[in-house]
């Protein structure tokens, strides 16, 4: 004798055929309401949509199964009216950066910067390259800074526990909530101002990295702390030193949150535009060498493109805003996929 | 080594047939008789003295602990304690919880000091040497003094065999034959038939008990003189419980093992000695130390009787 496995937990064939009733019910009803009322437009529409469909499921499923099944259909109902308020922003955005920000895309985007043409010449000209190379440089050169700097503070204040853990750790806090603009005065007036040295994109990615370190720093202090304590007591107790235990057993253990850690941070940095004003000053032209003068970032070539006015200007600023989003988008799905590749094998 | 391995593999059997059998056995008569005091524990651990005849020269000397205090911060946890854990021997360590038996287990290789506030007294002597003499290298120690946790706690990030061969990479050990290695620690552990062909599955993919013999196994490549396990069986089945302390007796033909448990059939089953401690609301104290047989049929002390009975604790 065979037994076919069910799922009796499932909602049934009918439940579902009337929960989808309901709901197409529902959108009729409040398009024949605002149809023959004073209300107009989406909005209305939706939110009937919403009050029709929550007080009909909440009295069929009150009606088949009692007073806790209606309150259950509400509360559902209300899980999904904030799901959609939650997505709506986000799908927003996205849909708006997507469809406007395509326009100024062409073959040569990539491939020539602004040197030789103004932000509103039309949109077969001119390109993203010299901000694309900055931004790039400026994120690994904060990463270079910020990841061992934050990754040790981290460290010291979970494993080491040394003096002063206390503080360091308030200053960390305190640091996490430093204006951006205040970390590209204080590179502006500190290595810039009055020295003779003039903007580069290495003092931009000191600023950066002011911002970067303590987002990496407290991120990575809460993973460590995620780490059983057993794992450390095991390393010591075969013999190892502190730092094997560490580097051997405590930090692959918490790799992948690392790695969130790290990606937290250069979200942090990678659409900062203040900061970089005074420090890498801003250019139109490509450069590479991000040790001596101005280079251009993609923060900067939006809020460049978006003074500037006219209309090829702003949709060169839509396309800056998809390029940093794909950028971004590109390094999290990296650093997930690496993060991922040695714990699964 | 192969001729050694097919030997230990001999005695691994036999003694995992005996081990099985003897706690189903019914002892002699006129032996009850002479033991009024004793429970079914003095037959089982008559029966396992009788069973535990050493047939290879243990290695390491023993293990003195002399006058040993242990505090957590301003609390007295264990107050002057000496015991001596001769070379080669097997000595449970009982008593009810909280009365410090983990705090002095971990004194013994200096683990202690990694609780935040803990201070200690005394001495804790390795081939005569005090391990807590200025200037010793607490690596070291711990090398020649492993330990098992209550938990089992494999490297989660590391493989089966990564797990095994942890401590050599964590104390930078040389060795010629890795392999050869991994397979002997594993086989000794009892978990080489089950994992040899999925070791480069993640440690964390075995059950609890396979995963606590791992960590047997973890620590016995290193080559440890003494071995610490502190409950190593309490979050365990009876199958698992009973291959780790088949386990236990194969690794005491070799090393000093030292065992806490709150298991007392366990003890009588595993251990050549038996310490007693309790707290009477102060620090915990060595109440009783003798062979284990003595503890659970002629205890000297009226507390260990009612403890070893069952009448508290």
């Amino acid at each position: 004798m065979t037994v076919t496995p069910i799922k009796p937990w499932r909602a049934t064939k009918r439940d579902i055929a009337t929960q989808i009733a309901v709901l197409l019910a529902s959108v009729v009803a409040a398009y024949f309401l605002i149809a023959n009322t004073g209300f107009e437009g989406r909005l209305p529409l939706v939110i009937f949509f919403g009050i029709f469909s929550i007080t009909a499921l909440a009295i069929i499923s009150g009606l088949r199964r009692g007073k806790e099944a209606a309150k259950d259909a509400v509360l559902a109902g209300a899980a999904y009216v904030g799901l959609f308020a939650l997505l709506l922003p986000v799908v927003s955005i996205l849909w708006t950066v997507i469809s406007r920000g395509t326009a100024a895309i062409y073959g040569g985007f990539f491939t020539t910067d602004m040197s030789q043409d103004p932000f509103s010449s039309p949109l077969d000209a001119g390109g993203i390259k010299h901000a694309l190379i900055g931004t790039l440089w400026l994120i690994v050169i904060a990463l270079i800074i910020s990841v061992p700097l934050g990754i040790l503070t981290a460290l010291y204040l979970t494993e080491t526990k040394g003096p002063g853990s206390g503080l360091i750790r308030f200053l960390v806090q305190a640091m996490s909530g430093i204006p951006s603009i205040v970390a590209g005065l204080f590179i502006y007036s500190a290595l810039i101002s009055g020295t003779g040295r003039g903007f580069s994109g290495f003092m931009g990615a000191l600023a950066l990295s002011i911002l970067m370190i303590p987002t990496v720093a407290r991120t990575a202090e809460e993973v460590l702390k995620l780490v059983p304590p057993d794992l450390r007591e095991a390393g010591l107790a075969l013999g190892a030193t502190q730092w094997k235990t560490v580097a051997l057993v405590v930090l692959p253990a918490a790799k992948s949150g690392l790695v969130t850690a790290v990606i937290l941070g250069v979200a942090r940095i990678a659409g900062e535009t203040a900061p970089l004003l005074f420090t890498t000053g801003g250019a139109d032209a490509t450069n590479l060498n991000p040790m001596d003068d101005n280079m251009g970032t993609i923060p900067f070539y939006i809020w460049k493109a978006l003074i500037d006015g006219s209309p090829e200007a702003a949709s060169r600023a839509w396309a800056g805003i998809f390029i940093l989003m794909l950028a971004v988008l590109a390094l999290f799905g990296t650093a997930r996929y690496l993060s991922r590749a040695r714990t699964v094998r | 080594m192969s001729d050694d391995k097919l030997e230990n593999n001999k005695n691994n059997e036999e003694n995992a047939m005996n081990a099985t059998t003897s706690t189903n056995t019914a002892q002699p008569p006129q032996e009850a008789a002479d033991q009024p005091k004793s429970s079914g524990l003095g037959d089982v651990a008559t029966a396992s003295a009788e069973r535990r005849v050493r047939t290879e020269q243990p290695i390491g000397s023993g293990l003195e602990a002399r006058n040993v205090h242990a505090w957590f911060g301003k609390y007295h946890a264990i107050s002057d304690i000496s015991l001596d854990f001769p070379t080669g021997t097997v000595t449970a360590l009982i008593g009810p919880s909280g009365c410090g038996k983990s705090t002095f287990l971990r004194t013994l290789n200096r683990m202690h000091e990694f609780i935040p506030g803990a201070a200690m007294a005394g001495e804790v002597l390795l081939h005569g040497k005090d391990i807590y003499a200025p200037g010793t290298d607490v690596t070291k120690i711990r090398l020649k003094i492993g330990m098992v946790f209550q938990k089992p706690n494999p490297f989660p990030s590391m493989t089966i065999g990564e797990n095994v061969l942890a401590g050599i990479k964590l104390a930078q050990l040389k060795i010629s034959d890795k392999k050869e290695l991994m397979e002997e620690c594993l086989e000794r552990a009892g978990l080489w038939n089950e994992v040899k062909d999925r070791l480069d599955q993640p440690g964390g993919s075995l059950s609890g008990g396979q995963q606590q013999r791992l960590c047997i196994a973890r620590s016995l490549a290193v080559r440890p003189e003494v071995l610490l396990m502190d409950e190593p069986c309490s979050a365990l089945d009876p199958g698992s419980t009973l291959k780790i302390e088949e386990t236990i007796g194969e690794l005491s033909k070799t090393m000093t093992v030292i065992i806490v448990t709150h298991n007392m059939q366990q003890a009588a089953r595993v251990s050549d000695y038996t310490a007693f401690l309790l707290s009477d609301g102060g620090p915990g104290q060595l109440i009783e130390f003798a062979p284990t047989r003595e503890i659970f049929t002629r205890p000297k002390d009226k507390r260990t009787e009612n403890y070893v009975t069952g009448r508290f604790g």
